[in-house]
C-alpha cells in the first residue's frame, strides 16, 4: 500500500507538554481533542504562505480515515465493511456491493467534518449516489472533498473512546480511554475529566494484555467486552510504535450487536522516522520559510535564531518581508538557493543574512551567497560570525561585500537600507 | 567547577569517521578537549587526528577510560549508538538532528533506568569555556566566567554567549538541551546543577515558544537563591506559524512567548525582549 496524504503540520504538539499535571480539564480537553487543535493549524498552515519541513524538527504527517483504516486492518482492529469512492457513480456501486445502508464520509483532513455535513447516511443505492453529488460540491473549511469513504452503517449501542499520543514532559506515549466517546469527548473531558481514563505507558517495555484489562476495567461498561477492548487497545499501541505514531485515536469505538468496531480513525505518523516507514511518501525537503509583509528579507541558521531575529527587527523599527531557516550544517547549495527564494518574495527591499554558525560553516554560507549574489537586485547585509568566520569573511570581503559582526548593527543596516 | 564537562573528561565521540563527527573531532580537540576515542563500527585501528578508532564503544571505554560520549551519528542509527553510550558511560550527549520521537522517549528512559545524563538529541551540546567543548559550537564566542547558560536553541545560545562576552561576563557552561519535542535532559535539571555549582553565580535561560519547559522551570526557580535571566524566543512571531522547531508555534493561547515571559517574571526571574539586552541584566542581578 502505497500512501500519499496531503502533509499538515500540528500545531498541537507543544500542548502535550503540560498535560495530566493536575487536573487541568482545559489541557485535557485539548489533549483529547488534538483533531481540534488540528484544525488551528490549518487555518493557517493549509494557506501558501506556509511551506515548511524543517529536517530536524518535528514535523507530521496526518493520514486520512480511509488510509488509517487499512492500517488498522493490518493490525487486526476490526473497521465497517468498506471502500473509497470518487464519484457518484463509483459511491453508488459501492453501496450496491455493501448492499445495506451505507454512511458517506467526506475525506478531508480537518476535524468538525459532521458538524460541517460532511456525513450522510444512505438507505438505498439510489440515495447513496445523490447524496454523494451534495458531498462532493462540498467545502468543509475550505478544503474540496475529493473522495468519499463508502462504509456499512453500524448499528452503534454507544461510544466508547480510545487513543494514545506523547506525553513531552513525562517522555511516554500517554494512552486515553473513556466510555463517553464520539463527537462531545471535547465536552467530557472539559466538564468531567475523572471519566476519561490516562495511563503513561513505559516506552522501553514491553505492554501486556493484563495490563491493558486492568486500566480498561475500571470503565463502566458490560465485562463481556473487556477482552476484546484490551485486545484492541494493546494492538492500537503496537500500531503507534511500529508505524511511528505521533497520535492514534479511535473516537469513537463503536460498541455494536455484532462486537466492536473502530468507526472513525486518525493516525498522525512523526516525519522524522520517514526513514523507516516507506509505505509513507517522504515530504520534499524544503527549508522552514514563513512569507510576512514587511520589507526586510531574512535568511538564518536555527529557528532559534530566526524568531530572535524577527524580535531584534521589530524591535528597531524594521519588518520582516519574509523568513528563511538554512537550518543547522548548510551546504553552500542550500545557502545559494535561500538567497534566491528570499530575493524573490515582492517586497522584499533588503536581504538580512544573519548567521552565527556552530555546526553551520561561514566559509560554506560565504561561497553559497556568492553564487546568487549578482541576481539580487536589492543591498544584502551579511552578518556572519562562529565556526570557520575567518574563512567566510574573507572570501565575502574579496568579492568586495562588507560582513557585520554585531547583531544589532547589522540589524540596524538592514532596515535602514530597505528605506534607501 | 563548572557543570557536566571540565578539563579532565573523557570524550568518546561516536561517529569519528563520519563528515561532521571528524570536523566537529577536529574543532574540539583545538579547544583543548580531551578527545580519549572514536567510534566507528568497521573501522578499528585507525586514527582521526590522533585519537584512534575502535569498533564498539565497550572496548574504547575499556582502553580509554572515557567517560563522555558525543554523538554524530546520523538519524537512522542514533538509536543504537545511544544505546551503547548509555551502557557504558555516565553521559551521553546526542548532537543527531531528526531522530523519531518514538526512539527518544525510548533512550530517555533507559536513561532514567540506569541514571545516565542524556543530553539532547538535537542539542548543540556543552561548554565549560577555557576547559572543553563536547558539541558544535562555535568556541570563540564563549570566555570563561560565573554566567550559567542553558538553552533549547544552539545558535541562539551561541548568539547570547557572544553579547555576554563582549560585555565582559563569561560563562561556566553552555549546556544545550535541545530542541525537539522530548528531550532526555530538562530545563529544571540544568537549574539544579547551575544552582548546585559553586562557580555559577547567575543563569541564564533561553527559552522560546511552545511546549511547558519555560513554565516548569520557573516553578523551580521560585525555589533558587541564585539570580535567574531570561529570554523567550518568537515573542513576535506570527501565529500558527512554525519557524523551525516543532514546539515552537503558538496557537489556542498555549504555549506563547507571553505565558513564558510572564511565568518566569512572577518567579522572580528578569526576562529580555531581545536576546543582546541579557547583558545589561546580568550586570544588574550581579551588581
Amino acid at each position: 500500500m502505497k500512501i500519499k496524504p496531503l502533509r499538515y503540520y500540528l500545531t498541537f504538539n507543544y500542548l502535550l507538554g503540560s498535560i495530566l499535571q493536575g487536573n487541568q480539564p482545559w489541557l485535557l480537553k485539548l489533549m483529547v481533542i488534538p483533531l481540534m487543535n488540528f484544525l488551528k493549524s490549518l487555518k493557517y498552515e493549509n494557506s501558501n504562505n506556509f511551506n515548511s519541513s524543517s529536517k530536524g524538527g518535528d514535523s507530521s504527517m496526518k493520514l486520512y480515515e480511509y488510509q488509517a483504516k487499512e492500517i488498522f486492518q493490518d493490525y487486526n482492529i476490526p473497521v465497517p465493511g468498506a471502500e473509497v469512492a470518487e464519484n457518484p457513480a463509483e459511491v453508488q456501486s459501492v453501496a450496491e456491493k455493501l448492499g445495506s445502508s451505507v454512511t458517506l464520509k467526506a475525506q478531508v483532513l480537518v476535524g468538525g467534518r459532521g458538524k460541517a455535513g460532511g456525513i450522510k447516511f444512505a438507505d438505498s443505492p439510489g440515495e447513496a449516489s445523490q447524496l454523494a453529488e451534495e458531498l462532493f460540491a462540498l467545502k468543509i473549511k475550505g478544503l474540496p472533498v475529493e473522495k468519499l469513504l463508502v462504509e456499512e452503517k453500524l448499528a452503534i449501542e454507544k461510544e466508547l473512546y480510545l487513543g494514545l499520543t506523547i506525553d513531552r514532559s513525562e517522555k511516554k506515549p500517554v494512552l486515553m480511554v473513556s466510555s463517553e466517546g464520539g463527537v462531545d469527548i471535547e465536552e467530557v473531558a472539559e466538564t468531567s475529566p475523572d471519566k476519561i481514563i490516562k495511563s503513561h505507558l513505559s516506552p522501553e517495555k514491553k505492554l501486556e494484555l493484563y495490563q491493558l484489562r486492568e486500566i480498561i476495567s475500571e470503565l463502566p461498561i458490560p465485562h463481556r467486552y473487556l477482552s476484546k477492548l484490551a485486545y484492541i487497545a494493546g494492538q492500537l499501541y503496537r500500531l503507534f510504535q511500529e508505524k511511528d505514531a505521533q497520535i492514534a485515536e479511535i473516537n469513537p469505538l463503536a460498541l455494536t450487536a455484532d462486537g466492536i468496531m473502530a468507526a472513525d480513525a486518525k493516525l498522525v505518523i512523526d516525519e522524522d522516522a520517514l526513514f523507516r516507514q516507506s509505505e509513507f511518501s517522504g515530504p520534499e525537503e524544503d527549508l522552514p520559510y514563513v512569507e510576512l509583509e514587511g520589507n526586510v528579507g531574512c535568511i538564518v541558521n536555527g529557528a532559534g535564531l530566526a524568531m530572535s531575529t524577527m524580535d531584534t527587527l521589530l524591535h528597531c523599527g524594521g519588518e520582516p518581508a519574509n523568513f528563511l531557516d538554512i537550518g543547522g550544517g548548510a551546504s553552500a547549495e542550500v545557502m545559494a538557493k535561500a538567497l534566491n527564494k528570499v530575493s524573490h518574495h515582492a517586497g522584499v527591499e533588503s536581504i538580512f543574512i544573519n548567521i552565527l554558525g556552530g555546526i553551520t560553516r561561514c566559509d560554506e554560507v560565504a561561497k553559497g551567497i556568492l553564487q546568487t549574489l549578482d541576481k539580487v537586485e536589492v543591498p544584502v547585509v551579511v552578518r556572519l560570525r562562529g565556526t570557520n568566520e575567518k574563512e567566510g569573511v574573507k572570501i565575502l570581503q574579496e568579492e568586495g561585500l562588507e560582513v557585520e559582526r554585531s547583531m544589532t548593527a547589522a540589524t540596524e543596516k538592514a532596515i535602514s537600507v530597505a528605506k534607501e | 567547577m563548572a557543570i557536566y564537562i571540565n578539563k579532565d573528561s573523557k570524550v568518546l565521540v561516536q561517529g569519528i569517521t563520519g563528515n561532521q563527527g571528524r570536523f566537529h573531532t577536529n574543532l574540539m580537540l583545538e579547544y583543548g578537549t580531551n578527545i580519549v576515542a572514536g567510534v566507528t563500527p568497521g573501522r578499528a585501528g585507525e586514527e582521526v587526528q590522533g585519537v584512534p578508532v575502535f569498533n564498539t564503544v565497550s572496548q574504547a571505554v575499556e582502553r580509554s577510560g572515557a567517560d563522555t560520549a558525543v554523538i554524530f551519528v546520523p538519524a537512522p542509527f542514533a538509536r543504537d549508538a545511544a544505546l551503547e553510550a548509555l551502557e557504558y558511560l555516565e553521559q551521553v550527549v546526542v548532537i543527531t538532528e531528526g531522530i523519531p520521537v518514538q526512539d527518544t522517549m525510548e533512550l530517555a528512559a533507559i536513561a532514567r533506568e540506569k541514571g545516565r545524563r542524556l543530553l539532547g538529541p538535537n542539542t548543540a551540546g556543552v561548554i565549560s569555556p577555557g576547559r572543553a567543548k563536547v558539541g558544535i559550537m562555535p568556541g570563540a564566542v564563549f570566555t570563561p566566567g560565573e554566567v550559567g547558560v542553558i538553552s533549547r536553541s544552539g545558535t541562539l545560545a551561541y548568539e547570547i554567549s557572544l553579547a555576554l562576552t563582549e560585555a565582559g561576563f563569561g560563562q561556566s557552561s553552555l549546556v544545550g538541551i535541545g530542541g525537539d519535542r522530548v528531550i532526555g535532559t530538562s530545563f529544571v535539571d540544568v537549574l539544579q546543577d547551575f544552582q548546585a555549582d559553586p562557580e555559577t553565580k547567575a543563569i541564564v535561560i533561553i527559552g522560546e515558544i511552545g511546549g511547558q519547559a519555560e513554565e516548569e522551570a520557573a516553578e523551580y526557580i521560585k525555589e533558587m537563591d541564585k539570580p535567574v535571566v531570561g529570554y523567550i524566543a518568537g515573542r513576535t512571531a506570527p501565529a500558527g506559524k512554525r519557524m523551525g522547531h516543532a514546539g515552537a508555534i503558538i496557537s489556542g493561547g498555549t504555549g506563547t512567548a507571553e505565558g513564558k515571559i510572564k511565568a518566569l517574571e512572577e518567579a522572580g526571574a528578569q526576562v529580555a525582549r531581545i536576546p543582546t539586552s541579557i547583558p545589561e541584566l546580568i550586570e544588574e542581578v550581579l551588581a
